[in-house]
């Protein structure tokens, strides 16, 4: 019989090896970004900013992350209009139709996104929209609705329902209830999928591969494309850019969970 | 009443998702048979081609394993965060960052790592363990190092959660009882979680079947994918018939999965109370 | 007497689909009186509440407020003071929010609203936690801000929803005399439910017992526990061993009823008639030890005790009648009569106006 001692010592030097497996990619491209040679080595023979001065000094990379901004930006708002309304009218109703309306709503999250680039590109194609910014929204819009109407819907389930009763007991008529009950108490739900909204859009790859065009293309496409090409230290400048933007929208993600005690979004598929 | 007007809430939302979704899904699913005349001829170049039949191999190999892959990690990691509450915040936080992380900049940070060159295969020569560079790049094992990394925090989460319902007194009572520490792993713990196994396992699964970026960029000429090849008849060949029949499939494989582990997850027998 | 009528429930029903939750509840509650709503769970109690507040409609029936139907005015026009179970206070805001809500909702200024809130909060004896979140306080702090909360706006009615279910008993108990000094204090109609007997005999003018959504029996504390009508208030009110019979005759009041252990005679509730099946319900405190020859009860039983459960005050003691059944007794320490022994041969008494003779609808 093994001693416990060393069981739990093996789990430790498990999860630590798993910890560093998980973070480490990502630490060591930020470092190699900094790099003053051609090479992809590490560590970096010296340091210096001239990757990212070859970024700034590309109209393409430029013009790519706009675009990309532009539509996390209009994708994030609009993903939160229409998921939290949709969220609201789904509230508290049972049966058949809200059932099949839920699966509609939540499909695009189930449905692998290859084949939704595919359908989405089929639509925009016809409409000759391929490569404008509407497209790339609209498609992005259609990915994001399910996590918005998933943490709204989840921000409604948990909130106390006689709190609304109470308010209207007391004098406050179902709009005004709204207003200060039931909205302050979603919104960290609400802000929640807006979030994750605006991440999935400045991540995404799949659906903006279809809708890109080289006149006008998110900074992941661009990116795509360089990846399959030659791999320089270029490349990971701009994916240190992507990391810096995944990581803001965390941080603000991780602060939200703490100041309200909500759960960071979890375990839900892309 | 009241709660009639609340519903036209859903209007905007459900109209645009079927506008710019579900209808052009609709519509290219169609194609499988319409494409490029009405027939099934697709789905016989489906079953008769031996690429279709190679790509489908390689995809559900390569989904298996990630999915094997992950559990292995996923359980002692979960664990750990799970029954070490001092460290529930660092580790969550270190399964999240990756989670937030673009999958394209994860799968060229381990095209860097992995290189003949990279630092991986340098630190192994420095070491002394391996006398010239591990080919870790371009085959099956770049692709599911790459996989399991994407795919990881999928099995975590649920994992997390099913570990943490359980009753916290249960493993000291069955140790109590004269169950060892592995006897009462697999009696009493390995049962009351897994249901939170099972749905991160076939949740890793399914989306590993409609993968193709990783497999792209850190697999070789022998690790084609079905999604990659979607993408390719799409931008590149204009075979939407083909197109079509591979999404159907994709499609019809992931809502079976996914709504066989949700017969699972609710069956009350396998649901811890509390 | 001649006090006016503040509530007025005419045939008031509930259902949902099939099943009725509330079956034509009638019912009128005078200006300052305290009324309980006592049942089971699931015996319509709550939902009666609620078609009151307005959060739920009644299938038929009329409710009327003051001689004013309340079926057109939804519930943020009606004016009725609700303190819910769990309190339902507003997480997001503070003590003194809370109670300022209501208000506000009535138009109230904002320093208006301020001092009348911290005056309702001394009211209550909480001066100082105005400024907490509902979070921060204890079980009992909640419940006194939902207290609050309720009387801020000096509502013509109070409904109160199990407010004190989620409280430990010493604390339960302590709220049970505040909410009676605010009661009296000031003045206010008070609608309140619970499944607790103990705590409806303690707070109650009256009493209406609810099972399967209808109301059983209505009357003052005392008249219920001593003169039950019904074989479930009897019941569910205090503890009564029943012994079933045939009615054999009745005059008046009192009724004689054959039963195993011959006739037995007992007080006739409504619903009593010669012929047909009945019930003896006896209060454990009624049943007396008697020495033979003793002839003062109309009633006496031959039994054997069982079991003796000594209660600090009392003792408890189960006699084992000839036929097997079980009576209950109670027998106060500290009595002249000699104190109850296990197995020990007894004969037990008990006048005929101490027990009810009640319909057998079982």
């Amino acid at each position: 019989m093994t001693a416990p001692w060393a069981w739990r010592w093996a789990a430790y030097a498990l999860v630590a090896a798993i910890s560093v497996y998980l973070v480490a990619p990502m630490a060591i491209i930020v470092v190699i970004s900094f790099s003053d040679s051609a090479l992809l080595t590490f560590p970096p023979p010296g340091l210096s900013l001239r990757w990212y001065r070859s970024l700034a000094e590309t109209p393409a990379w430029r013009d790519s992350i706009l675009v990309s901004l532009q539509v996390m930006v209009l994708t994030a708002v609009a993903a939160t209009a229409l998921g939290t309304a949709a969220a609201l009218g789904l509230a508290s109703w049972r049966g058949p139709l809200a059932a099949t309306i839920r699966s509609l709503l939540m499909a695009p999250l189930v449905i692998p996104h290859i084949i939704s680039g595919a359908a989405i590109f089929l639509l925009f194609d016809a409409w000759g929209w391929v490569g404008s910014l509407q497209a790339l929204v609209l498609g992005h819009i259609a990915l994001a609705v399910p996590y918005v109407v998933a943490t709204v819907g989840a921000a409604l389930e948990t909130m106390d329902h006689r709190l609304t009763q109470a308010a209207l007991t007391l004098g406050a008529s179902p709009r005004i209830a709204f207003m200060r009950v039931t909205l302050p108490l979603i919104r960290p739900g609400i802000l929640a999928g807006l979030l994750f909204a605006a991440m999935l859009s400045f991540d995404e790859l799949i659906v903006s591969l279809f809708l890109s065009t080289p006149q006008l293309r998110t900074v992941t496409v661009l990116m795509w494309s360089n990846v399959l090409g030659d791999i320089d230290p270029e490349i990971s400048a701009i994916a240190t850019v992507i990391l810096l933007v995944s990581m803001v929208l965390l941080a603000l993600q991780w602060f939200l969970s703490r100041q309200r005690g909500v759960p960071v979004l979890q375990g839900i598929g892309r | 009443m009241k709660r009639q007007a609340s519903r036209l809430l859903l209007l905007p939302g459900a109209a645009f998702v079927a506008t710019v979704f579900a209808l052009p899904v609709g519509a290219l699913l169609l194609r499988s048979v319409s494409d490029p005349t009405w027939g099934l001829q697709n789905f016989r170049a489906l079953w008769e081609e031996p690429v279709y039949a190679s790509l489908i191999r390689n995809t559900v190999q390569i989904s298996l394993a990630t999915t094997v892959c992950c559990i292995l990690l996923a359980y002692p990691f979960a664990h750990v965060m799970a029954t070490r509450p001092r460290l529930t915040r660092l580790l969550t936080l270190v399964v999240l960052v990756p989670f937030w992380s673009s999958i394209l900049v994860r799968s060229f940070a381990w095209m860097v790592l992995l290189q003949n060159n990279g630092i991986v295969n340098q630190s192994l020569l420095r070491l002394g363990l391996i006398d010239q560079p591990l080919e870790l790049i371009f085959n099956r094992t770049g692709v599911l190092i790459g996989m399991v990394h994407v795919l990881l925090p999928f099995v975590v989460f649920p994992l997390y959660g099913a570990i943490r319902a359980m009753d916290p007194a249960l493993m000291p009572a069955a140790a109590c009882l004269g169950a060892g520490p592995i006897r009462a792993f697999l009696r009493v713990q390995l049962p009351l979680t897994l249901a939170g196994l099972v749905m991160g396992a076939v949740l890793v699964f399914v989306m590993a079947l409609g993968y193709f970026i990783t497999p792209a960029l850190l697999g070789g000429r022998r690790d084609a994918v079905i999604a990659r090849m979607i993408q390719l008849q799409v931008s590149q060949l204009g075979d939407w018939g083909m197109a079509a029949t591979l999404s159907l499939v994709l499609l019809v494989a992931t809502l079976i999965l996914l709504g066989a582990s949700q017969l699972l997850v609710r069956s009350p027998a396998r649901r811890p109370a509390g | 007497m001649t006090r006016p009528t503040v509530l007025e429930l005419r045939g008031v029903s509930k259902n949902f689909g099939p099943v009725a939750a509330v079956a034509d509840v009638d019912l009128e509650l005078k200006q300052g009186e305290f009324i309980s709503f006592l049942g089971p769970s699931g015996s319509g109690k709550t939902t009666t509440l609620m078609m009151v507040a307005g959060l739920q409609a009644p299938s038929s029936g009329s409710i009327l407020l003051n001689g004013r139907d309340l079926a057109p005015l939804p519930p943020y026009k009606r004016n009725i003071g609700v303190v819910f179970q769990h309190y339902a206070l507003f997480p997001h805001m503070s003590v003194l929010a809370n109670i300022a809500f209501p208000l506000e909702m009535r138009k109230l200024g904002r320093m208006q609203a301020r001092r009348r809130a911290e005056a309702v909060l001394r009211l209550v004896g909480l001066p100082d936690l105005g400024d907490r979140l509902p979070s921060q306080l204890s079980g009992g702090q909640q419940q006194r801000v939902a207290l609050a909360r309720a009387l801020a706006y000096e509502p013509p009615l109070l409904l109160m929803d199990e407010p004190l279910g989620a409280l430990d008993k010493n604390l339960r108990a302590q709220m049970q005399i505040e909410i009676a000094r605010l009661h009296r204090e000031l003045g206010i109609t008070v609608l309140y439910v619970t499944h607790d007997q103990e705590e409806a005999l303690v707070m109650s003018d009256r009493i209406a017992v609810f099972n399967h959504g209808r109301v059983e029996q209505i009357g003052q504390p005392q008249s219920l526990y001593e003169r039950p009508v019904t074989r479930f208030v009897a019941g569910f009110l205090g503890d009564s061993t029943f012994l079933p019979g045939k009615v054999q005759a009745l005059q008046k009041e009192e009724a004689v009823v054959l039963t195993a252990h011959g006739p037995l005679r007992g007080h006739a509730s409504p619903g009593v008639r010669p012929g047909e099946a009945a019930v003896v319900a006896v209060r454990p405190e009624r049943v007396v030890l008697l020495t033979p020859g003793d002839t003062a009860r109309e009633n006496a039983l031959r039994g054997r005790i069982s079991d003796v459960i000594y209660l600090g005050q009392s003792r408890k003691f189960v006699v084992r009648l000839e036929d097997g059944s079980e009576l209950l007794g109670l027998q106060p320490i500290g009595t002249a009569s000699p104190a109850v022994t296990e197995g020990s041969e007894v004969l037990l008494g008990w006048s005929a106006t101490d027990c009810n003779v009640l319909a057998d609808s079982d």
